[in-house]
């Protein structure tokens, strides 16, 4: 990104500079529509042209300057303070659209910037921060979920190397990902204490030692992955942090994970995702625009009194929701600065979980039609979203775990475990 | 469409202006006090009685507090209404018993009026002056034309229901109906003619009343047929300033009741290692923040947005009043025993929660008219 023109500093004029450098490149390099349907999370991605197009992109932005902001020089980023949250303010406003490297970004490149050694940082952040490599995340296995500690994965140290033998569940974006962050096991006499982390190039290991296979959700859809690992060989200079504090280095990865920590991810992009005037499944105005369509009685489900008082609730909550995310950039307004990050995913997952029940309601028998079905109402897409919905209700700490966090980190409640 | 600024308007000196209040009553206003002031008699008999402290007022005319949301022109500090909201959010963490918060009504109110009376009563609060709004009729209604007053020749008769801090103001802002439509109407608290008669109400910390007029000489705030549409042009703002204190109010509850979480213990382990107790709190804290947002959003569109300042109003005071109900109700089940007698400093705030919940109209209310708005009008009975 040695080609940006754009200016250093943190004082509040430089970043007013930054701020209008951003606006004026972005004015002018708008990738515009991508060449097919992206879905809507990074995470769900499943089609190798969208993911290409997406690694185009934020190279294009890194290149400029508007990726990695915060990240020093010598490691690829912009060396500033404080500037990613203009640059993702401004990619916002510009409805450009997301990155595509989101676990690199926002669960890799903190993890790796804080416990790397000097030769790591600089070989796996500059290509992590301009997409060239894809990243994904080895935490979930088939024992260890919410209590994620219960790590079988177990790495053996055989001189330089470790060798590494496990099965990892759940991991969105394996089967494009050069890299994974990967946390195991190198003591099975100590839960917590037993864990080291490691960085595992998996691409490259494919065939020799890792093994990608999709996993079919409820839905019937893929989109996610197990990853098998059978004498995996890696160097022990990808190991981050010292053995048996591997624990300690996943706080840090989670910590970035639930928009809680120092390093702003720059993932989110303001492109709508649904092209204009079709469903979109997660807003409460296209669930308003269901309940107008679907006949009851003399009229239809939006003249029925209950329905109504639901559909309001939920148009409150996703106000809610947007408000409390302007709220939490304004330090005055909130007491105690994990408050509302921690808060956010739990919020979301739970209302966009809440619209696809209440399009049962408004559906009714119809509801019972599948996508492939002709008669299906909005193409049938309101169950499906409604069982996807569960995703996010699960993933990245279940709904569970994030009340225990918000209670113990919080509001100070003893930790449940 | 005119645009918001991203802090809500919540700059440096809003801050100030709401971290001195907080030290205030951190100061002056302890539970132990408020208990003390306001729940020495606990029988069901006790003695109907408004209990405040007026030196407290005199300090908070000194600080400027009741003159914030006045303009400048009319001797006010002429801050945002985020100022007063912020204010009010430390007014019910306090439980405070005062007429404050009814002032602050009777400000957005008379803000509204733009007649030379209006800003004269303006000036007046701004020096101390304490006001509130007879804007009910006898079911409660304040919607157009809701009032049991009548207005001939400048003298009212009738009577306003459900009066906040009646016993408190020294001014009162009334609507009546007039030949040629509803005006408003300022009356003085002793004014020859007007009885204040106290309900006997559940909230320890406000005081309520009906107004009997029977031949009261008034002063003319804005003219018959004006009065109902500066209601409703003040009524966003209204609904920010009642949010606001139950906001408060739901913070104390929330911390308090973590406070108890975190030292009561039994099974050998305190109450917040339960998720029983853990995820409900923490659903509370979720309503608060929700409501918060809502709140501080809404009273930046009264000054910047003023044209989706009603339904973003009546989000707020939805979502504040359900979270209202949610942390009293969590807040005497999580302290147990001890949460449900009367030495316990929790039903203070439990009951001006409930009592804040309905005032300028509950959750259901709010959103059947925000269903109106946004889903349009329903045609009919559906099956």
């Amino acid at each position: 990104m040695s080609d940006s023109g754009a200016p250093m500093g943190a004082d509040t004029s430089e970043r007013d500079e930054f701020r209008a450098y951003c606006r004026e490149w972005l004015a002018g390099n708008h990738p515009g529509r991508p060449p097919v349907p992206l879905p809507l999370s990074q995470l769900l991605l499943d089609d190798r042209r969208a993911v290409e197009w997406l690694q185009g992109w934020q190279k294009s932005a890194y290149d400029a300057g508007l990726v990695g902001c915060d990240y020093p020089v010598a490691y690829g980023g912009g060396g500033r303070t404080d500037c990613q949250v203009i640059a993702n303010e401004e990619m916002h406003a510009a409805k450009t659209p997301y990155l595509v490297n989101i676990v690199g970004m926002g669960m890799a490149g903190p993890t790796i910037l804080f416990h790397g050694n000097e030769d790591v940082k600089r070989e796996l952040l500059p290509p992590l921060l301009s997409a060239e490599h894809i990243w994904c995340q080895g935490f979930s296995e088939p024992g260890a979920g919410s209590d994620l500690a219960n790590q079988q994965t177990f790495a053996r140290r055989d001189g330089d190397h470790w060798i590494i033998n496990g099965h990892k569940v759940w991991t969105s974006l394996a089967h494009f990902a050069d890299w994974m962050i990967l946390l195991c096991r190198t003591d099975k006499g100590d839960k917590y204490g037993g864990l080291s982390y490691f960085v595992v190039p998996i691409k490259a290991a494919l065939g020799n030692g890792v093994t990608v296979r999709p996993l079919i959700k409820m839905t019937g859809e893929t989109g996610f992955n197990e990853v098998l690992f059978d004498d995996l060989v890696v160097s022990d200079r990808y190991r981050l942090g010292a053995v048996g504090e591997g624990w300690k280095v996943a706080m840090t990865t989670l910590t970035h994970e639930r928009g809680a920590a120092a390093l702003v991810n720059p993932a989110a992009g303001g492109m709508p995702l649904e092209e204009e005037g079709g469903v979109r499944t997660s807003s409460v105005a296209s669930l308003i625009e269901l309940a107008r369509s679907e006949p009851r009685g003399v009229g239809t489900a939006a003249d029925d009194a209950t329905i109504r008082d639901e559909l309001i609730q939920l148009r409150i909550r996703e106000e809610a929701q947007r408000q409390s995310a302007r709220r939490g950039r304004v330090p005055a307004l909130t007491d105690h600065p994990a408050r509302l990050p921690l808060q956010a995913k739990l919020v979301g997952s739970e209302l966009t979980q809440d619209i696809g029940a209440l399009s049962y309601q408004i559906e009714g028998m119809r509801s019972t039609l599948h996508v492939t079905d002709e008669r299906a109402p909005a193409g049938g897409l309101y169950p499906l979203a409604y069982m996807n919905s569960f995703g996010g209700t699960i993933a990245a700490g279940t709904s569970e775990i994030q009340r225990n966090i918000l209670g113990e980190r919080v509001l100070g409640l003893p930790k449940s475990k | 469409m005119s645009q918001q600024p991203e802090n809500f308007g919540f700059g440096e000196d809003e801050a100030m202006l709401r971290d001195a209040a907080r030290k205030f009553f951190e100061d002056h206003y302890t539970p132990d006090k408020l208990h003390a002031l306001v729940a020495s008699e606990s029988g069901l008999d006790r003695p109907n009685v408004a209990a405040w402290n007026r030196d407290h007022w005199e300090q908070l005319v000194e600080l400027g507090w009741p003159a914030v949301c006045v303009p400048e022109d009319a001797g006010g500090v002429g801050m945002p209404l985020v100022a007063a909201v912020a204010l009010a959010e430390e007014v019910g963490r306090a439980g405070f018993s005062s007429p404050l918060l009814a002032t602050f009504q009777a400000t957005c109110v008379l803000n509204a009026c733009g007649t030379e009376a209006a800003r004269q009563a303006l000036r007046d609060i701004a020096g101390g002056t304490s006001t509130s709004v007879a804007i009910t009729d006898r079911r409660g209604e304040l919607g157009d034309g809701n009032t049991d007053v009548t207005c001939a020749r400048g003298v009212l008769h009738g009577e306003a229901a459900f009066v906040q801090e009646a016993r408190k103001a020294d001014r009162f802002v009334v609507r009546a109906r007039h030949a040629d439509g509803c005006g408003l109407y300022l009356v003085e608290a002793g004014a020859p003619g007007l009885t204040i008669r106290p309900d006997a109400i559940v909230d320890l910390t406000r005081d309520q009343a009906t107004l009997t007029f029977e031949g009261v000489e008034a002063v003319e705030a804005v003219p018959p047929g004006q009065g109902d549409a500066a209601i409703a042009q003040a009524l966003p703002a209204m609904l920010c300033i009642a949010s606001a204190d139950m906001v408060g109010a739901g913070e104390w509850l929330l911390q308090t009741t973590a406070e108890y979480a975190r030292t009561r213990t039994q099974f050998d382990r305190p109450l917040g290692f339960f998720q029983a107790i853990k995820h409900p709190l923490v659903n509370c804290m979720l309503d608060i923040d929700a409501a918060k947002s809502l709140t501080y959003n809404a009273a930046c569109a009264v000054d910047h947005e003023p044209e989706r300042s009603l339904a973003f109003a009546r989000m707020a005071k939805a979502a504040a009043s359900d979270m209202a109900a949610a942390t009293a109700s969590r807040a005497v089940q999580f302290h147990g025993g001890i949460g449900f007698t009367w030495e316990c400093h929790v039903h203070l705030f439990f009951k001006r929660q409930m009592h804040g919940q309905v005032l300028l109209g509950d959750a259901r209310h709010h959103r059947a008219l925000l269903a109106d708005g946004i889903i349009g009008e329903r045609r009919g009975e559906a099956a």
